[in-house]
């Protein structure tokens, strides 16, 4: 996905990850995604760099499909799909 | 000349086929999870685990702990005492560390003050606290098996340990059973 497309993707859930580090976001992730609906979009928002690197490794092992991210002023968001 | 003692290609096939069978229950045996031997007691190497141990278990991946020789002192509670002790018990309890704040660093840790220094970077640039990590450890359920022998050896006792849901004494041989079923396997 384009960044264009992923600032205009339709977001079920926003985790806002950006008061911990590794491994906050991950698990902030894991506890919010069961909330989220199959076929839904999360946005994971992180100030760890780690995270950008660990969140499409976390999509992959659960099968969830990691859409991008989008750089922000001091952090940046990650999209995933889950499946 | 009589063949009798030589296999038929039946009976290949059905020896292939068992043996499939056996690798594939082999393969399958290999469960998600993370079996770490965690034999330090520093601070930082107690860290390490608990970081990798929280990481897997946020990935679904079950995380079984056995805590052995050094690390014991991490699992400490200091509020706590247990009765009945010798002179040499009492030594050790003395000397070791009380509970896995009151840990040393590897390296530089000068005194105490690195301990300091390190937990106030981590509050610093929002690193969970290590009451934290035990915490959320707990929570999702890791399991965390204290090594028999060696709390004999220090003259540690069940009771002396922390407040921790999923707690309990085994030997050498729960670790070597649990890890050979495990897809990873660590020693720290």
């Amino acid at each position: 996905m384009t960044q264009e497309e992923l600032k205009a993707v339709a977001v079920a859930k926003s985790v806002d990850a950006r008061g911990t580090a590794c491994p906050g976001p991950l698990l902030e992730a894991k506890k919010a995604i069961g909330g989220v609906a199959a076929g839904d979009v999360m946005e994971v928002l992180s100030a760890d760099e780690g995270t950008k690197v660990d969140i499409p490794k976390w999509c992959t092992k659960q099968g969830h499909e990691f859409l991008g991210t989008v750089e922000e002023n001091g952090y940046f968001k990650i999209y995933l799909r889950k499946k | 000349m009589s063949t009798s003692s030589e296999p038929t290609a039946a009976q290949l096939i059905e020896q292939i086929e068992a043996l499939q069978k056996r690798v594939d229950q082999l393969e399958n045996n290999r469960k998600d999870q993370l079996s770490i031997a965690v034999v330090s007691g520093d601070l930082d190497k107690i860290m390490a685990a608990m970081v990798i141990s929280i990481a897997a278990a946020a990935m679904d991946t079950q995380v079984k702990l056995f805590f052995s020789f050094w690390s014991l002192s991490a699992l400490r509670d200091a509020r706590k005492k247990a009765e009945g002790k010798d002179f040499i018990s009492k030594m050790f309890g003395f000397m070791l560390p009380r509970g896995y704040n009151k840990l040393k660093l590897s390296n530089m840790n000068m005194a105490g003050m690195g301990p300091v220094m390190i937990k106030y970077l981590m509050k610093k640039q929002n690193v969970m606290s290590i009451d934290q990590m035990f915490k959320e450890a707990g929570e999702l359920g890791i399991e965390i098996t204290v090594c028999e022998m060696s709390a004999g050896l220090m003259g540690f006792k069940k009771e002396e340990f922390i407040d921790y849901p999923d707690l309990r004494m085994a030997g050498a041989a729960t670790f070597v059973a649990e890890a050979g079923e495990s897809s990873i396997q660590l020693f720290i």
